[in-house]
């Protein structure tokens, strides 16, 4: 009797060395890499900043803010004011399409309509911007005789942050519990009440998030303005058509090829101006969605941890 | 109307509006598109003709005696220059998201990969600044001529190095720019596979990397292609940085990565100022032409990615 005896051949219990050698050598170099590209990415992004804000802040000077643009020198007032004038314009006609589509998408997602309407947003966000500022010079400026003017520039400006709009919107509006809306329509709510009255309050951060994020995009753009708002070194008269405005984002790209000093500084300041809203708006929009952060009671439905 | 039907109707006037701009690129560009034929994508001359002689008609259009339309130099410098851009970009992004999800405790995570995505916010020309005031003086006097010494063995790196501007200066801006699209969405895919994955693939032996080699990036395969196919599409459009350290050639083919080059996108910003002085107009519509074709490319790749994510996610929405 007894269990047959098994042989283990002695090789089976020796360690193997060189493997284990080989195996450790190839984590440390494979970890060795992910590292290394990311440190390219973060000196990469720390470079960027490091350039703009440093001479961007060398460049800035009281009458930056003061003066409008005299060739290649004097100030900015034009390019801050044309710049927000457009922003704002862009964001006020995007954001009655943006948001109902936002809203259908999220609370209407029944039937064919719904893919429909998403795939079209997928695909405007994936539309080069200057294809849309070309398509704003041949239909608005050129076709309908506007001119260089801010409302060429805001529709273009509108057309790439509808999208924006719309995405965030959706999302926002699906993070809210089904509860809230069940118990709305329980109570004999009609759509309109429950969407406007319920849902978008209680997404209202989120939403907002969206809207911000679209600013920042339609301030950082140039190409689709080119062609549609033209640039002008005076200030906005307050005419829609017909008159060219200056944006920060022009001076940036035509001025740091100009042979003179004061054009460099004016680029530095524009770049300082542009970068910094972007990033500001960026760390705020960050700090609403982030869940780490303790923004919490923005979401008066979860309960706080204790 | 009730409610639904306005936002309804709302929405479809709102993102309709690209149907409307292929519609009017198409229709505006059409004498141009009978003109040029297939000559358009295939030849390598973009000629005005002579803008003080009298029109000639070609094909039942005026057009400018000599004007001739080819683009094949833009087809090859926007292809070759997101093909560089994703060479770059693709192992950077894939070593940062690896970096991020795994290597890293939470809450630094979700700061760094801040930092590493804010990349994206910077804008388009602010990248192009940049390009041109430091990274073009940079890699056009230290790092090109070092390249082309010590690598210039392997096709197309040597050769003159040109002053800077160029593919792979075009190239380099581009996969900064499309990098944190690639690195975050793989971040996301990473950090949400279950962890019975990586439980099993400890249990079997694996260190920490072999699991990440061996079971994480094949399980988010298709993520990491989707989001690459993406970032394809915005390098492709890229206008302004491309615009600002590209060298904006003009019919002239690449012969090593250090040439001057165009994409479509960076032309037309380029070429839309000596396009208006053609009288007949033809050199606008042909630039509406290029306009169409970018817009085609950037459309079929993006929906080609769309619909990669959309059966992932389906998957994945099934398996849970």
């Amino acid at each position: 009797m007894g269990l047959p005896a098994i042989e283990i051949p002695e090789t089976a219990l020796r360690p193997v060395s060189g493997r284990g050698l080989q195996r450790r050598l190839f984590d440390y170099l494979g970890w060795g890499l992910c590292t290394l590209a990311f440190l390219l990415l973060g000196s990469a992004m720390t470079w960027i900043l490091v350039v703009v804000f440093l001479r961007g802040i060398n460049a800035l000077n009281f009458s930056v803010i003061t003066h409008v643009t005299e060739g290649t020198g004097g100030g900015l007032l034009n390019a801050i004011e044309g710049t927000l004038v457009l922003a704002l314009g862009g964001i006020m006609l995007a954001a009655p399409p943006g948001l109902a589509a936002g809203i259908y998408l999220a609370e209407f997602d029944r039937g064919r309509l719904a893919p429909t309407i998403r795939f079209l947003a997928d695909v405007l966000v994936g539309v080069p911007s200057i294809v849309i500022g070309y398509f704003g010079y041949v239909t608005m400026v050129v076709a309908l005789g506007w001119k260089f003017s801010v409302a060429a520039g805001s529709v273009a400006l509108a057309i790439i942050s509808l999208p924006y709009i719309c995405r965030t919107t959706e999302m926002a509006l699906r993070q809210v519990p089904r509860a809230l809306r069940e118990a709305a329509y329980a109570l004999g709510a009609s759509d309109g009440r429950v969407t406007l009255g319920i849902c978008v309050p209680a997404a209202l951060p989120g939403i907002l998030t969206g809207v911000l994020l679209a600013l920042a995009i339609s301030v950082g753009e140039t190409a689709p303005l080119l062609y549609t708002a033209g640039w002008s070194s005076y200030l906005w008269t307050g005419h829609f058509t017909n008159e060219p405005v200056g944006y920060l984002t022009y001076v940036i790209w035509a001025f740091i090829t100009e042979p003179f000093e004061s054009a460099h500084a004016l680029a530095y300041a524009a770049a300082f101006f542009v970068t910094l809203f972007v990033l500001v708006i960026s760390i705020l929009t960050r700090m609403v969605l982030d869940e780490n952060a303790g923004w919490r009671r923005l979401r008066p439905w979860e309960k706080r941890k204790p | 109307m009730n409610f639904r039907r306005f936002t309804a109707l709302l929405a479809c006037l709102g993102v309709g509006i690209i149907v409307v701009i292929v519609a009017f690129l198409a229709v505006y560009s059409w004498p141009a598109v009978r003109l040029n034929g297939w000559g358009f994508l295939f030849d390598n001359s973009w000629d005005l003709g002579q803008l003080y002689g009298n029109p000639i008609t070609v094909h039942g259009q005026q057009i400018l005696p000599g004007a001739h339309y080819g683009i094949l130099f833009l087809i090859v410098g926007t292809l070759l220059s997101t093909l560089i851009a994703l060479a770059i970009a693709v192992p950077v992004g894939v070593g940062a998201a690896l970096f991020l999800a795994e290597g890293m405790p939470p809450f630094l995570r979700s700061w760094l990969s801040f930092f590493v995505e804010l990349l994206a916010a910077v804008p388009s020309v602010v990248f192009g600044l940049w390009g041109y005031v430091v990274v073009i003086p940079f890699l056009g006097q230290r790092l090109f001529p070092f390249m082309a010494k010590w690598f210039g063995f392997i096709p197309f790196f040597g050769g003159s190095t040109g002053s800077g501007y160029g593919l792979l200066t075009a190239g380099f801006v581009l996969a900064l720019m499309i990098v944190p699209l690639i690195a975050a969405t793989l971040r996301d895919a990473l950090v949400s596979q279950p962890a019975a994955l990586r439980e099993a693939a400890v249990a079997l032996g694996a260190s920490r990397f072999e699991t990440m080699r061996t079971v994480l990036l094949p399980a988010t395969r298709r993520v990491l292609i989707g989001s690459s196919i993406l970032a394809t599409g915005r390098a492709l459009g890229e206008t302004m940085a491309v615009l600002m350290v590209s060298g904006n050639a003009l019919n002239y083919l690449p012969h090593n990565i250090y040439t001057p080059i165009s994409t479509m996108a960076s032309f037309i910003v380029s070429q839309l100022d000596s396009a208006l002085q053609d009288p007949t107009g033809m050199a606008v519509r042909s630039l509406a032409e290029v306009a169409l074709v970018l817009c085609m490319i950037s459309i079929a790749v993006n929906g080609l990615a769309r619909l990669l994510l959309y059966y992932e996610g389906r998957q994945r929405a099934s398996v849970a």
